[in-house]
C-alpha cells in the first residue's frame, strides 16, 4: 500500500498530479494475459538453425590447439565458427561511449579467462546436433594459475587475467589503477577524531535470473540486411556492438526488441546478437542463439561482488568528520560495465551524509570469475549496504541511537557533496523520521524537529579550503583509452612485471609496478619521472610533454566518461 | 531421426503433427503447432513458465514427452479467452497488475485455471500452493495471489 506524505515539501510541488498516485495500466498487459506478447523467441522461421558454444572448463588456460574436424562432419552441422571467423574479435561494451579499451573476444583465441568462456560456436539444425558436435571438438588446454579474489589479484606476481590490463586493474583517466575521490584531508581529520571506526564489507555476486533466458534470432532480410529479434535491454548498445564486431554498417542491421522477459540489468551485454548475426552471415540461414538456464546461471554476467573497507573519524557527539573508502569491484575476467559502476558509485560517496573530509580509492579488478555487469542500482547498492552497515557499527561503537546518528549526519539542501555538486531535494532526515515512527523506534524531540530544508548550506556549502591530493596508483606508460586507437605497447627498459604474458595482438599498456602497495613492492612514480621512450603512444605529439606536477589538480574529471576533460 | 505422428486436442480443436521421437511437449506446441503462449524458462522443470493443462491437470510441458499426449486434451493460455471475451482470470490479472514482464504469466494463468476449475473458491493458502511451482521474478507474487482470489470471487460472472 503506497502512502503519500504530502505534508512534506508541500510548497515544492504542484499537487494537482494526474497520474502519480493512481494506478495506470501497462500498455502491454493485454498481450501478456493472452500469451501474445512477442518475446524474441516467439518468431518462427522456416529452416531455423541453432547456435551453441563450446565453453571453457577452466578458470584460466592457454589454448594450445583446437580440432573441430570431426565436429564439422557430424549430421546436421552447418558451420563451426572459430575466433578467426569473427571480423573484429575484441570489444568492450562501453567503447561505444569512448570509455575503456577493447578487452573481450567474442570467441576465445589464445586463452580462456573464466569457466564458461566461449571458444567455438557450432551452428546446426537442432540444439541436440549442436551439443553432439561440441562433444567431438578437441581443445588442448595448458592450464594456467588462476586468481579468484580481488585483493589477491592485485598482489605482485598474481596471475595476469586480462591481456589488455595486465596488472588486473582497469585504467582510469588514462593513468590511474583506481578511481580517486579526494575531498578535504581525511588523514588529518582522522587524527583529530575522538573515535576511529573501521569496517570491512563483502557482498557476493548476484545473478539477475530473468525468467526468460537471454537470446537473439538473426535472419537474412531483403536488400542484404539482417533482421534481429533480441531479448536485449539495450537495443542500441547491441546494434552498435554488432556493427562494430562484424564490421558492417549499422543500417544493414534491423533490430527488433522491446519485449523483454525480465532483465534486471542482465540483458545489456550484447553477447547474443553479434554471434547470431555472424552465424546467419556464414550460413545464409536464420540462426537462433539463446542460453539455456544452466548457461544463464553459469556465464550470464551477474551483479559483481564488491569489497569495501570503510574508516570513519567520529566525534563524541556523533558527528562524522572523516570517511575513507577503499573499494574493490570484482569485474570478473573482462570489463563489461564494472568500470562504469565505479564512476557512478564514486559520485555517490560518502552516501547521503554531509562529511567534510572524504577520500576514496576504488579498484575495478579483473579476476578469473564470470564477467560482471549491470543489475538494478549497480555501483550504488553494494556500497550503500556497506555504508549503512557501517553506520550501525559506528552507532554501537559510540553508544548512540542509530537513527539519531543518521539524522545528525544527514545531508541537507544546499550542502556540498564530495563530488562537488550542491545537494538538493534531500529527504533522508524525513525518511528516518517516518521509519522511526513506523518501527516505533524512539528518537529525541530535537531529532523529530530537524528538517532537510533547515541547517544546510552556509559553511556546509563550501568546498574544503585544502584538499590533500596524491599520485598514488599512477600507471606508467599508459595510452589513451579511446575506442579506435591502437596504442603501441610501452616496453619499459627494466621489466618490472614478470608475470605478464606477452599477447602481441592485443593493445596493452605495461605498468611501472604492481598495483598493490605491499611492503617491499617497488614504489610507484609519476610517469614523467621516467624518460619517455619513443614507443609510448602520444596522441598529440606536437604538444610538449607537461610534467605531471604542473597539471591541474587530479580531482577534476568527467563523471560520465571517466576520462579527463579535454 | 524418425518422426512420430501425434494427434491431440489443443484448446478444443484437433491437431495432427509429426514430431521427432523424444521431443518434449513444449517444443512441439511452440515450433510444431505454432502455439507460442507456453514459454521456455528453464527446460528442467523448475520455473513453471511452460505450464499447460493436460486433461485439466497442470503439467510442465518441458518435461512432458510429446507422444504421451496422444488422444488427450491440452489447454494453453492461447485458448483461455473466448474470442474477444477474456477469461475471468485474464481480467483479474489485468486489474490487479499481476504481470510486469509477462513472461511467467501464461504459466501462472494455467496453474490458476487448474485450481479454479476444481476449487472455485480457494483460500489464500490454496492459491499460494497452486502457484508454488511457478517462478515470477518481477511482481513479488502478491498481485498474482490477489488476482487469482479476485477471479474466484467474481465467479467468472463479473467479467462474463
Ligand atoms: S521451462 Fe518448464 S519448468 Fe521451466
Ligand atoms: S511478470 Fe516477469 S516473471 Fe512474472
Amino acid at each position: 500500500m503506497i502512502e503519500f506524505r504530502k505534508e512534506y515539501f508541500a510548497d515544492e510541488r504542484d499537487d494537482n498530479l494526474n497520474e502519480i498516485g493512481k494506478p495506470t495500466q501497462r500498455q502491454d498487459m493485454l498481450g501478456h494475459v493472452t500469451g501474445r506478447s512477442p518475446y524474441f523467441d516467439d518468431h518462427l522461421f522456416d529452416g531455423l538453425l541453432h547456435l551453441k558454444c563450446l565453453r571453457s572448463p577452466h578458470h584460466h588456460a592457454r589454448i594450445r590447439s583446437v580440432d573441430t574436424s570431426e565436429a564439422e562432419r557430424m549430421p546436421g552441422v552447418k558451420k563451426v565458427i572459430r575466433a578467426r571467423d569473427v571480423p573484429l574479435n575484441l570489444n568492450t561494451l562501453l567503447s561505444l561511449m569512448d570509455f575503456g579499451l577493447d578487452d573481450e573476444p567474442m570467441l576465445a583465441d589464445k586463452k580462456v579467462c573464466y569457466v564458461g568462456e566461449p571458444v567455438v560456436a557450432v551452428v546446426a539444425e537442432t540444439e541436440r546436433a549442436c551439443f553432439d558436435a561440441i562433444a567431438k571438438i578437441r581443445v588442448d588446454y595448458e592450464v594456467l594459475p588462476h586468481v579468484l579474489d580481488v585483493e589477491e589479484a592485485i598482489k605482485p606476481g598474481a596471475p595476469s587475467v586480462n591481456p589488455t590490463y595486465p596488472t588486473n586493474t582497469f585504467l582510469y583517466h588514462e593513468k590511474y589503477d583506481h578511481q580517486k575521490l579526494r575531498f578535504g584531508d581525511v588523514e588529518a581529520a582522522l587524527r583529530q577524531a575522538d573515535h576511529v571506526v573501521e569496517g570491512r564489507y563483502q557482498m557476493s555476486p548476484i545473478e539477475q535470473a530473468p525468467t526468460e533466458t537471454c537470446g537473439a534470432i538473426a535472419a537474412p532480410e531483403t536488400n542484404n540486411r539482417f533482421v534481429v529479434y533480441t531479448s536485449t535491454q539495450a537495443l542500441f548498445f547491441s546494434l552498435g556492438t554488432a556493427a562494430k564486431m562484424l564490421k558492417v554498417s549499422s543500417n544493414r542491421l534491423h533490430f527488433i526488441g522491446g519485449t523483454v522477459g525480465g532483465g534486471f540489468g542482465g540483458k545489456v551485454d550484447s553477447i547474443h546478437e553479434p554471434m547470431a548475426i555472424l552465424g546467419c552471415m556464414l550460413t545464409g540461414k536464420p540462426v537462433r542463439y539463446a542460453w539455456d538456464r544452466e548457461e544463464e546461471m553459469q556465464v550470464g554476467a551477474p551483479r559483481g561482488a564488491e569489497r569495501w573497507y570503510i574508516t570513519d573519524g567520529v566525534m563524541n557527539d556523533g558527528r562524522i568528520i572523516a570517511r575513507k573508502f577503499i573499494g574493490y569491484f570484482d569485474s570478473g575476467a573482462y570489463t563489461r560495465l564494472s568500470s562504469y559502476a565505479i564512476i557512478k558509485g564514486t559520485g555517490h560517496l560518502p552516501g547521503p551524509y554531509t562529511i567534510p573530509n572524504v577520500s576514496s580509492d576504488v579498484y575495478c579488478v579483473f579476476t578469473n570469475r564470470t564477467p560482471a555487469t549491470a543489475m538494478r542500482g549497480f555501483g550504488i547498492t553494494g556500497v550503500d549496504f556497506s555504508i549503512e552497515a557501517h553506520m550501525d557499527k559506528v552507532a554501537s561503537k559510540i553508544g548512540m541511537n542509530p537513527i539519531e546518528l543518521r539524522i545528525l549526519n544527514s545531508y541537507r539542501d544546499g550542502d556540498m557533496k564530495a563530488h562537488r555538486r550542491l545537494a538538493k531535494n534531500t529527504a533522508l532526515i524525513e525518511c528516518c523520521q517516518v521509519v522511526a515512527e513506523k518501527a516505533k523506534w524512539k528518537i529525541g524531540s530535537e531529532y523529530k524537529a530537524m528538517s532537510s530544508l533547515k541547517g544546510g548550506g552556509g559553511e556546509r556549502a563550501l568546498i574544503p579550503a585544502h584538499t590533500a591530493i596524491d599520485q598514488k596508483g599512477m600507471v606508467r606508460g599508459s595510452g589513451t583509452s579511446s575506442f579506435g586507437y591502437q596504442p603501441q605497447p610501452y616496453v619499459p627498459s627494466t621489466p618490472t612485471f614478470p608475470s605478464t604474458p606477452a599477447f602481441p595482438s592485443v593493445p596493452a599498456y605495461t605498468p611501472a609496478a604492481s598495483s598493490s602497495p605491499a611492503p617491499g613492492a617497488p614504489e610507484r612514480r609519476p610517469a614523467e619521472n621516467a624518460p619517455t621512450p619513443s614507443s609510448t603512444y602520444n596522441p598529440t605529439p606536437s604538444q610538449p610533454a607537461t610534467p605531471v606536477e604542473q597539471r591541474p589538480a587530479v580531482n577534476r574529471f568527467s563523471s560520465i566518461s571517466g576520462l579527463r576533460r579535454r | 531421426m524418425a518422426k512420430k505422428p501425434i494427434q491431440f486436442q489443443l484448446n478444443g480443436s484437433g491437431q495432427a503433427i509429426f514430431a521427432e521421437e523424444g521431443s518434449n511437449l513444449l517444443d512441439v506446441l511452440r515450433r510444431g503447432v505454432g502455439d507460442l503462449s507456453p514459454k521456455y524458462g528453464c527446460g528442467q522443470g523448475t520455473c513453471g513458465t511452460c505450464t499447460v493443462l493436460v486433461n485439466g491437470e497442470p503439467r510442465l510441458s518441458c518435461l512432458t514427452l510429446a507422444e504421451t499426449v496422444e488422444g488427450q486434451s491440452v489447454e494453453t493460455t492461447a485458448g483461455l479467452a473466448h474470442g474477444p471475451q477474456l477469461h475471468a482470470l485474464q481480467h483479474a490479472f489485468m486489474d490487479n497488475f499481476a504481470a510486469q514482464c509477462g513472461y511467467c504469466t501464461p504459466g501462472m494463468l494455467m496453474a490458476a485455471k487448474a485450481l479454479l476449475d476444481r476449487n472455485p473458491s480457494p483460500s489464500r493458502e490454496e492459491v499460494v500452493e497452486a502457484i508454488s511451482g511457478n517462478i515470477c521474478r518481477c511482481t513479488g507474487y502478491e498481485p498474482i495471489i490477489n488476482a487469482v482470489l479476485a477471479a474466484a470471487q467474481s465467479g467468472g460472472r463479473r467479467y462474463g
